[in-house]
């Protein structure tokens, strides 16, 4: 029986690559271990080896095939005594009866085929409506939020010479997820720093440059390991300048990718926002476009306060329209009306504007007309917008991957209640991530998980449309 | 590796001796090392540290009067500690200590007035009352706290001359910590990028012999703390903290190599409190004898108070005047301590964000 070989996820976000290089070709004979393909990810370029032995009887992916999905058959392996040219043909029969790759495991996220599943990583993601922001007749640049934050980085790096990066493989390595890739080339290894494996150490010595006064950017590889440094984000970083009866600021980001990735279990999965969000003296942003991506993290690096910036490893690869303005700026603190509507609000942020987004869409066929507000910075909450558009619909759901006790939802109700309870219709509905630790298991990390059908759930209740 | 754990015995007596490792932490020497003061230094030194004495004593009893809250951690018997190493500093360069940090300030430069009036919660103090005894700061000293967490200020002093190798000035920076918080983790973490990096910061190691009720031989598995960067082939060195002149030549040497670019340094300064761990301890993890031990023969203002005398460079009336002075101006800050007002309530909401 010849064997397939399949195109190999290579990283837990990963669902497409480009099928770079061959190393093999038809007729060779290989053994396992033998490297027979390059193919390239969002993130990296990576070599692929043979787990079989055999000839090559056929290669069924070309080299240079961009978007080749996961678990595609690319080439067949005739096994030792079986005919090559026969598997050859049998391999073209098969392949010709069902030219696209099988919904396969592991790909739950998927994006067209399964609505509840977040944005994958390759297409472009749900256009935000007409930014009011941006001028008329402005020039628009497709630009994956992976490259909007390295663009940030660079171009606040080449204004101030105070702005210097660190954090664990950003500068040889390129960035464990890419967001740092250039950049040493670019700015030299004094301002482009590579540590060792040490977050409490480099958190606190990143807190201490700040307090010096230069302007630190801190990578967390992903927001989880920030747990090892939380008390130098909180007790020295947010608490400095009040402590000193306002002497000492700390114009410090704390960046990396937060929330849910895929598949990578409970340890690193947790998304922070609301741990954050409780602290006076941080402000916390999670952005969700690449404009905004992009805007966001350079008034973060200009703030003379200490900043969380929490990213997302699945939303890295998604590519947005981002303004050609010289200097792209997005305000802290402020959110944004994405999608107006006039029957209910959905609030969310990050990663959760991808189910908001979705849902709203799919309520628009079935007569519903949500407005959709991207929060984008968690502290300090801009309360005054989602007022105004609840104050219009009378009705509200928050969307967001965080547990939901004590989540961003939480205080988004409370305040609504507090100051717009005379224009609810219904009560605040609230979508989030389950109150479980983040399972392994594919079908229960997608149960743990909002997804579209809960968001339109939630928006069928509180509009009485059950 | 040579690290050879010393005994309970061996190194209870305190205060007595000095010791250095080289970088390669393989060998190890005993020379004491005492630099001969000048009458100028004996004199700034004694006035510096009876400035601490006596600012110390009027803040105990300032806390028994319920003039100041909290927690109140007094510095009396490690004055030549900070008093030795500021004498081998110069300007820009910068200081940073966990929360018995009155002397550090004081040692600065750092006005008595100030930092009183912060301890008793006031408007005129460094922090505008909103940080109490734990939390002071004065960009223009370069004094950066002040830290109530016990190891924070090891990592954050290792930023600190971090900005000194970026800015490329031959700043450099004293990371003062216990005795306690070197057995905390980011303590290694840092002393691994500092090396690694060559960050010209000094390690000061203030083995008062006790953190909190917790003797070192309780603590720690090898009680010569000096060794403590050995495995980041840091140079570390053992002071008799009690003697001013000592840590003022360990300073010099310290603050020689890191102004040359050559990383980080330890010191580990062998003093004792004579007060308890805060004011509301009653330190009973240790006898009287061993107090009062300390305070008769170490002392490290008497020491200098006894040199001044036997070489005739000070009389007795010109101590007693600079005790007047030191006495004085203490009285001024207290009294500006309790007549300062309070911080407006509108304080409450300032200097959250800039």
């Amino acid at each position: 029986m010849p064997t397939e070989i399949l195109m190999p996820a290579l990283s837990p976000t990963m669902e497409e690559g480009k099928l770079a290089k061959w190393l093999v070709k038809e007729g060779d004979a290989v053994t396992s271990g033998d490297v027979i393909a390059e193919i390239e990810t969002d993130k990296a370029t990576m070599e692929v080896e043979a787990v079989d032995e055999g000839t090559v009887a056929k290669i069924l992916v070309s080299e240079g095939t961009e978007g080749v999905k996961v678990n595609t058959p690319i080439a067949v392996l005739a096994g030792e005594g079986e005919d090559v040219s026969a598997a050859a043909e049998a391999a073209s029969e098969e392949t010709s009866e069902k030219p696209q790759a099988t919904p396969e495991p592991g790909t739950e996220k998927a994006p067209s085929e399964s609505a509840n599943a977040p944005v994958a990583a390759a297409p472009k993601g749900p256009e935000p409506a007409s930014d009011p922001e941006i001028p008329e007749g402005t020039e628009m640049v497709t630009t994956t939020v992976r490259e909007a934050l390295r663009d940030a980085m660079a171009e606040e790096m080449r204004l101030d010479g105070d702005v210097f990066v660190m954090g664990e493989e950003v500068a040889e390595y390129q960035g464990a997820y890419k967001i740092t890739q250039g950049l040493l080339d670019e700015f030299g290894a004094k301002r482009v720093i590579d540590t060792p494996i040490t977050e409490h150490g480099f958190a606190g010595l990143g807190v201490g440059a700040a307090l010096g006064g230069l302007k630190p950017i801190v990578e967390f590889m992903t927001f989880n390991f920030a747990m090892q440094a939380i008390d130098q984000i909180i007790n020295s970083a947010a608490k400095t300048l009040y402590m000193s009866g306002g002497q000492m600021g700390c114009p410090i980001v704390f960046r990396g990718p937060n929330g849910a990735a895929a598949r990578v279990a409970a340890q690193h999965s947790q998304d922070y926002s609301s741990w954050y969000a409780h602290v006076p003296g941080l402000t916390v942003v999670q952005p969700w476009s690449a404009a905004d991506a992009k805007g966001l993290l350079k008034s973060a690096i200009r703030s003379p306060n200490p900043v969380i910036f929490l990213e997302n490893e699945i939303l890295y690869g998604q590519s947005f329209e981002v303004p050609k303005i010289d200097d792209w700026t997005v305000p802290l603190g402020k959110a944004k009306v994405v999608k107006a509507g006039a029957d209910v609000t959905l609030v969310s942020f990050g990663i959760g504007m991808t189910y908001a987004m979705k849902a709203a869409e799919e309520l628009t066929e079935m007569g519903i007309d949500a407005e959709v507000i991207d929060l984008r910075t968690v502290r300090p909450l801009d309360i005054d917008t989602v007022l105004a558009s609840v104050k219009k619909t009378g009705r509200c759901v928050t969307v967001e991957e965080g547990w939901p006790i004590c989540s961003i939802s939480s205080e988004i109700g409370f305040q609504l209640m507090e100051k717009a309870f005379d224009y609810l219709d219904a009560p605040v509905a609230r979508v989030t991530g389950k109150d479980v630790p983040m399972p392994y298991a594919a079908n229960l990390e997608k149960l743990a998980l909002p997804s579209v059908a809960d968001v339109i759930d939630a928006v069928k209740a509180v509009t009485y449309t059950a | 590796m040579a690290t050879k754990p010393k005994t309970a015995a061996s190194s209870s007596q305190g205060g007595t001796r000095s010791r250095s490792r080289q970088s390669t932490g393989r060998t190890a020497t005993k020379t004491p090392v005492i630099a001969e003061f000048s009458k100028e230094e004996e004199l700034v030194a004694y006035h510096d540290m009876l400035l601490i004495r006596r600012f110390e004593e009027k803040a105990g009893q300032l806390y028994g009067m319920g003039l100041i809250g909290g927690f109140c951690h007094l510095y009396i018997g490690q004055e030549a500690v900070v008093v030795g190493m500021q004498m081998a500093l110069k300007p820009g360069d910068q200081v940073i200590t966990g929360y018995r940090d009155h002397g550090h300030m004081l040692a600065t430069g750092m006005e008595a007035k100030g930092v009183m009036a912060e301890l008793t919660g006031r408007r005129g103090g460094y922090s505008k009352g909103k940080g109490g005894s734990m939390h002071m700061f004065s960009k223009e000293k370069a004094f950066y706290g002040g830290h109530g967490i016990v190891g924070a200020q090891v990592s954050l002093g290792t930023g600190l001359a971090f900005v000194n190798r970026y800015r490329e000035t031959d700043n450099v920076t004293l990371a003062y910590f216990g005795d306690g918080a070197s057995n905390q983790g980011q303590v290694y973490e840092s002393f691994n990028m500092a090396k690694l990096w060559k960050l010209p910061v000094i390690y000061i190691i203030e083995n008062n012999k006790y953190g909190m009720g917790t003797s070192v031989e309780r603590a720690s598995s090898n009680v010569d703390l000096s060794e403590r960067g050995a495995s980041f082939d840091i140079p570390g060195e053992q002071v008799d903290g009690m003697d001013v002149r000592a840590v003022k030549a360990a300073g010099d040497k310290a603050v020689a190599h890191c102004r040359a670019g050559k990383g980080p340094y330890i010191l580990e300064m062998l003093t004792y409190r004579y007060r308890g761990h805060s004011m509301s301890d009653p330190a009973k993890y240790r006898s009287k004898e061993e107090v009062q031990k300390m305070r008769t023969e170490h002392d490290p203002i008497e020491q200098v108070r006894k040199r001044l005398l036997d070489k005739k460079w000070a009389s007795e009336d010109e101590l007693k005047g600079v005790d007047k002075d030191v006495r004085a101006l203490v009285g001024e800050a207290a009294e500006f301590a309790q007549t300062d007002p309070e911080p407006d309530p509108s304080e409450l909401w300032t200097d959250i964000l800039r």
